[in-house]
């Protein structure tokens, strides 16, 4: 037996063992995901139990070195231990923008010091984060953003707008980019800091959306002060961060899973059959057509993540697989809505599970603005892969 | 499942690279179509494949093949698609190699080492109507002495006017629609009875009406099983799909980039028209499409390799999705062109000539779209 094999004895064997029947089951909303964070109050002892065992098993972060809270696990071995979570239909013990977004740059860009400090409470689900990137005049053209911080010798002092900040009022820190120099070109004089959202004049306050949920915030920033030990990498140079950051954003949204139940099950259960076939004909052709992409998309996530050597980024190829992930989410999503009809229009009922499909297919809309609409990634392709001029 | 080529299948296509852009590109198939040329491939082109192992890629060792596989196949016939390469590689090396290995011992030795040797063209005559429809067949085999009689006409036979044995199939019992009933033959063209007209295609590749009046085969001429044959019919099928998706692939790509290309040099308004946004998105789209569907035709040749029960379907769903793929991107390569991508001077016209036709052999997006989902009770 190899190694691996061996592993994946020992992990299904102690998954088995450990993981709470109750963690078992599909969350119903995303209300039942954990988040972490000193504000975070479990919905069940079942919740805070299966965290607390895979935070000692370092398996939160399974990657990551031990000496920050992970298990120091190969990309083979978590591939391993993801499948094996799969197989009892695990539910994901943290959900983390630490883990998925600054966790990353940290590693990579941050000082042994802001390593060991902002890294294994992130591990353990402690700390909540927040990304503090776009702004009300910075959006699609987030280099131009205006934020200031000013040198104070031993601190900043930051003042400016955020906005599109992810559960911005239940996080408890912030990575930010700022400006600290405006005499050079855009790229140029950005900042990448951490600063604690209790800190004296950081207020965030939510944005409602067209899905009535609030997952957003503006946050305004008045004088508030950031130690330079929060920096992150070199003053001015925070661009290469930001992006190297947006690139692992980009994989996590193409990557999402929207819709458990195949579309084509969802659209017969709704619509019915009639002749061993789906009772409306043009909207079969469409299910059918979305499926097709949606097995070689799937397929294609598999190809460039093996052609990237373990651990490296995929460059802009991230940008196609994030144009065309959301772009067939909204798809799938339109389809679903065509087949549910009346029904799936409902927005308050239990029926509807207040909503669920309405809000959900809403909710798809941002996924093709947020973390750079579609048309930057076709801007991103045009000059780094296909080389076209003046893009 | 691994999405990503290993050495071997590197070399193969670095090997297939060079080759055909040495042996047969464009300029080649040109030629052949404005000499009218008899065969509407280059024989001596056909016996250099089978040197490179080409011809019987498929074909097991134990009949002089190479035996390397579908996905190597596949490689072979996406340098071709990028080459617009005329050869008997699809209906002999994949279609007829395929149907041959479900075979009788006395079928395989005869016909597997002429076909890995490039000594042998070999058409599979299937379709009848004006879309592919293999349960569809109504032409008849009955049985008559020791062996059957065949009546009834086939279309879309590609390479049936120049081939030394044709793969009928025909209706042995059952209806019209039914897939059961249908049994395969080993038919010389030469037989008394068939007539055959070839019909030059938009692509100016080559393919056949073969009428079948009375044709006596004997009991040994049938492949497979009798009224079984949609099950051999299966397996060449997926592998012709398969590769078929393959050289799509590869004019898809081949269309795409030269017209990248030309939009880096055309300048109009002072300005490359590259530089315009309303091209660079389209193109950026393009691209993706194109990355989508290498992973469909990887995927469903792996699939094919290794034996997955699945193998067939993906073969059909990487079919739908390459001649989506395919068209759209020699429609746009057309259209970016603009003047000259309507004239005869330039490649990218030929492109979506061949892609037209590749797309609609062994059904089109829509056939497979409609097959999968009754393969998925919807």
């Amino acid at each position: 037996m190899s190694d691996l094999d061996t592993f994946r004895m020992d992990a299904r064997t102690w998954l088995e063992a450990n993981c709470p029947a109750e963690m078992r089951v599909p969350e119903t909303s995303d209300k039942d995901a954990c988040w972490g964070g000193r504000n975070f109050e479990f919905k069940s002892e079942a919740q805070k139990i299966w965290l607390e065992r895979m935070v000692a098993k370092g398996w939160t972060v399974p990657t990551w070195p031990t000496e920050y809270g992970g298990a120091g696990l190969s990309r083979k071995e978590e591939i391993v231990l993801l499948q094996e979570m799969k197989r009892i239909k695990a539910r994901n013990p943290l959900s983390s923008f630490g883990i998925w977004m600054l966790g990353p740059a940290l590693l990579k860009f941050g000082n042994a010091e802001q390593k060991a400090e902002h890294l294994p409470p992130i591990a353990r689900g402690e700390i909540r984060w927040c990304q503090g990137y776009s702004e009300p005049g910075a959006g699609s053209d987030l280099a131009s953003l205006k934020t200031k911080a000013e040198d104070m010798g031993d601190h900043y002092i930051v003042n400016g707008q955020k906005v599109w900040t992810s559960y911005a009022d239940m996080a408890d820190w912030i990575f930010c980019l700022v400006r600290t120099d405006n005499t050079g070109k855009k790229h140029h004089g950005i900042s990448f800091v951490l600063f604690d959202m209790a800190s004296e004049g950081v207020e965030a306050r939510p944005i409602k959306l067209i899905s009535g949920r609030s997952p957003f915030c503006e946050t305004f920033l008045t004088d508030v002060k950031v130690l330079k030990k929060n920096l992150l990498g070199e003053e001015h140079k925070g661009w290469s961060i930001a992006k190297y950051l947006l690139t692992h954003e980009r994989e996590m949204i193409g990557n999402q899973e929207g819709v458990t139940r195949p579309l084509h099950e969802i659209a017969a259960g709704s619509l019915g059959l009639e002749d061993g076939k789906l009772a409306d004909p043009m909207l079969r052709a469409k299910v059918a057509e979305a499926e097709i992409d949606e097995w070689a998309f799937n397929l294609t996530m598999k190809r460039k993540l093996a052609e990237a050597k373990a651990g490296a980024s995929l460059g802009a190829d991230s940008s196609m697989l994030k144009y065309y992930g959301t772009e067939l989410n909204k798809r799938k999503f339109e389809l679903m809505m065509d087949a549910t009809g009346h029904e799936g229009l409902e927005w308050e009922s239990d029926r509807s599970n207040d909503g669920k499909m309405a809000r959900s297919w809403l909710r798809t809309k941002g996924n093709s603005i947020e973390g750079g609409t579609s048309e930057v990634q076709l801007n991103i392709i045009s000059k780094h892969i296909l080389q076209l001029p003046g893009a | 499942m691994a999405l990503v080529l290993n050495e071997d299948e590197v070399m193969m296509r670095d090997m297939a690279q060079g080759f055909f852009a040495e042996k047969a590109p464009v300029k080649a198939l040109r030629d052949l179509r404005d000499t009218n040329d008899e065969t509407g491939f280059d024989r001596g082109l056909w016996s250099e494949m089978a040197e490179m192992g080409f011809a019987g890629i498929v074909v097991p060792e134990e009949h002089g093949g190479v035996d390397m596989g579908y996905l190597a196949a596949g490689l072979v016939a996406e340098q071709m698609g990028r080459n617009l390469t005329a050869s008997p590689f699809l209906s002999t090396a994949i279609l007829a190699a395929t149907a041959l290995k479900n075979g009788s011992d006395d079928q395989k030795s005869k016909w597997l080492p002429k076909i890995a040797s490039g000594n042998a063209v070999i058409a599979l005559a299937l379709d009848e109507g004006v879309k592919h429809n293999p349960r569809g067949t109504s032409t008849t085999a009955e049985p008559s002495g020791n062996g059957f009689k065949l009546n009834g006409a086939k279309a879309m036979v590609v390479d049936g006017h120049v081939a030394d044995v044709m793969i009928v199939a025909a209706r042995t019992s059952g209806e019209e629609g039914d897939a059961d009933g249908i049994s395969l033959f080993l038919v010389d063209p030469k037989s008394k009875g068939v007539a055959t007209e070839r019909t030059i295609m938009v692509d100016s590749r080559n393919a056949a009406r073969i009428d079948f009046d009375d044709v006596e085969v004997s009991g040994d001429a049938l492949l497979g099983t009798l009224d079984d044959g949609m099950t051999v019919l299966d397996a060449v099928l997926a592998a012709g799909r398969g590769i078929a998706a393959a050289e799509l692939l590869g004019a898809g790509a081949q269309a795409f980039e030269d017209t990248v290309a030309y939009i880096k040099e055309r300048k109009q308004f002072g300005e490359i028209i590259g530089s315009f946004q309303a091209l660079q998105h389209r193109s950026s789209h393009m691209y993706s499409e194109v990355e989508i569907a290498r992973s469909a035709v990887i995927g469903a040749l792996t699939a094919l390799d290794a034996g997955d029960e699945k193998a067939s379907q993906y073969c059909a769903m990487a079919k739908a999705k390459l001649g989506s793929v395919a068209k759209l991107v020699s429609q746009e390569g057309v259209q970016m062109h603009g003047g000259v991508g309507m004239t005869d001077e330039y490649d990218i016209g030929l492109f979506m000539k061949r892609i037209r036709v590749l797309q609609e052999l062994m059904g089109d997006a829509h056939y497979h779209a409609n097959e999968f989902a009754l393969a998925n009770q919807y």
